[in-house]
């Protein structure tokens, strides 16, 4: 694990701060300005935008107190993979992009002057697929966390596996897992927030096991998205089918969380799971 | 880190072998896992349900004997009439079928009983219902239920090994899988559609996951590739289990004698794709 002592985001938070938004439910246009402000939420209809990596590292953090984890850490083409693309190709062209090695940004941080291990998938890069550098990084990620006796916050926005790493892929939802028991052993925290979408592997893998799983408004989230299930099945999908709400009314979630509340949400989170001196964790035998 | 395997669009050799590999799999004439469990350990006794309200019969579970070790086994089981494929939904588990696992697990740790999987599933079932009651949930706590397992632990890929489904059952401490069998982060049809946007192309997506089985050997994510009869499982179930019930016998064995536990099955997982060994 390599820290980088100072993190400045790159140009990528800058861009998303650069030119109008417009909302992609209801179309309503606002100013960059207005938009970031409002944390990317719409402020005509409350639509949740997905957004990057770096960007949700700057709504969460305390002001310069992140510092970067795994740097260098980057995949390969295991498989020599092409579909309609070389896959490298692709991975190459998210890179630069996406500002970021892979679909995941750790690091040490603090929220609430709560120092934390903190990840955050990016969308942008390949729709967040689980992929073995991803698996790899959050994997380090929670073990740092652990090893410097922090509570570790994760937010997923992923599709699920990717296609492109095979069955290498399949088996990162095993490796995050395992990961998993490190924080559990040392009983510290694992906080779980679902972005739109939180889908396929991932899902049911390491973010379905947060200690306490959040989730952002009218986020798409379930194992088998929505136009597969008709396509196998022909179902009827219910009103708010695999919905944050949807998941929440059905006791998979503990709480929606507007994205304008999801710092504070957090930071009593944290300060309710932080133990004081002498409390049972030390005590136990 | 291993080189590039290959590189640019499928061969038609590269297609025919990893769709091969496919169908071999899914043959319909295929030994099941009940089918399997008969002929290789003794005295299979059936439990039923998740303890929660359920009983999934794509997902089934039991205790038994093998060469007088006690056993308890967890198995995906498809239909062989069309009666039976619906009851058991082609093999695709709902929650139910999961928590039934891990009902399993649980049992297992309790009475110091060894557990021997097979996999036989196109994945977790793909329906409203399944995720209504937290399919993905189910999934991800069945992960944790393996990987927790204070015994020996056996998994047996034996036809179609796919998805998430079947890493529910698959986080052993050895993984054997039958020549003709497969394992794949999508089924063929369903990576197609997301990789070419048309699932007939499923051969060319086969091939693009390089379905194998060879590979898994070589990738370390199974420790052995048990022979099939000439011609194939279906041609052959007595000859199928006559070279799978030694590989059981003598893989346990060493398992037991090796003392594996949570821990190294942790550690196996966290490094079983061989990158990043800093
Ligand atoms: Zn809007």
């Amino acid at each position: 694990m390599s820290a980088s002592p100072t993190y400045s985001p790159p140009k990528a938070v800058a861009a998303e701060k650069s030119g109008a938004v417009v909302c992609a439910v209801c179309s309503s246009s606002q100013s960059a300005g207005e938009a970031a402000a409002n944390l990317y939420v719409c402020l005509a209809c409350g639509a949740h935008a997905r957004i990057s990596a770096h960007e949700r590292i700057r709504q969460l953090a305390d002001p310069g107190t992140f510092k970067v984890w795994d740097v260098g850490l980057e995949g390969s083409d295991r498989l020599g993979f092409f579909d309609t693309r070389a896959y490298v190709d692709r991975l190459d062209e998210a890179r630069i992009r996406q500002h970021l090695p892979d679909a995941i940004l750790s690091g040490a941080a603090q929220i609430g002057a709560i120092p934390v291990g903190l990840a955050a998938f990016d969308f942008g890069f390949l729709g967040g697929s689980l992929s073995t550098a991803v698996g790899e990084r959050l994997a380090r990620a929670i073990e740092a966390s652990a090893e410097a006796r922090m509570p570790f916050v994760c937010v997923t926005s992923s599709g699920g596996a990717r296609m492109q790493e095979g069955v290498f892929s399949l088996m990162q939802m095993a490796k995050t897992v395992a990961a998993l028991h490190g924080l559990a052993e040392r009983h510290l925290p694992f906080i779980s927030v679902l972005a739109d979408p939180t889908m396929g592997g991932s899902i049911a893998s390491f973010a379905a096991l947060g200690d306490v799983i959040l989730a952002e408004p009218k986020a798409m989230i379930g194992f088998t998205g929505a136009r597969v299930i008709t396509q196998a099945t022909y179902e009827q999908l219910p009103a708010g089918f695999q919905t944050s709400e949807f998941h929440h009314a059905r006791g998979l979630i503990d709480q929606v969380v507007d994205r304008r509340e999801l710092r504070p949400v957090l930071t009593q989170l944290l300060r309710v799971l932080s133990a004081p001196a002498g409390d049972i964790e030390q005590s136990a035998a | 880190m291993t080189g590039v395997e290959g590189d640019g669009s499928a061969t038609a050799q590269e297609m025919a072998s990893a769709w091969a590999q496919v169908e071999g799999a899914r043959h319909p004439d295929r030994p099941y896992s009940l089918d399997l469990i008969a002929r290789c350990l003794d005295d299979f006794i059936e439990l039923h349900g998740d303890r929660q309200g359920g009983d999934d019969a794509a997902v089934v579970i039991g205790l038994a004997k093998l060469e007088g070790r006690r056993l308890a086994v967890v198995a995906n089981q498809k239909g062989r009439t069309l009666e039976e494929r619906g009851r058991r939904n082609f093999g695709m588990a709902h929650p139910e079928g999961y928590r039934k696992a891990q009902r399993l697990f649980a049992l297992a740790g309790r009475l110091q009983l060894p557990v021997i999987s097979f996999i036989d599933t196109p994945g977790a079932y793909p329906g409203v219902a399944a995720e209504e009651r937290g399919q993905a949930w189910a999934i991800a706590q069945t992960l944790e239920a393996q990987l927790a397992l204070p015994t020996p632990y056996l998994a047996v890929v034996i036809g179609e090994g796919g998805s998430g489904g079947a890493l529910a059952t698959l986080l052993a401490d050895s993984v054997l899988v039958l020549e003709h069998a497969f394992l794949s982060v999508a089924s063929p049809e369903a990576a197609a559609a997301i990789l070419f946007r048309d699932a007939g192309r499923k051969q060319s997506a086969a091939a693009a996951l390089h379905l194998e089985v060879s590979n898994l050997l070589k990738w370390g994510i199974a420790d052995e590739i048990v022979p099939e009869p000439p011609g194939g499982a279906h041609t052959d179930w007595d000859g199928t289990a006559a070279l799978l019930r030694p590989r059981l016998v003598a893989k346990l064995e060493q398992l037991v004698a090796e003392g594996v536990g949570p821990v190294r099955r942790r550690e196996r997982y966290r490094r079983l794709d061989g990158l990043f060994q800093a």
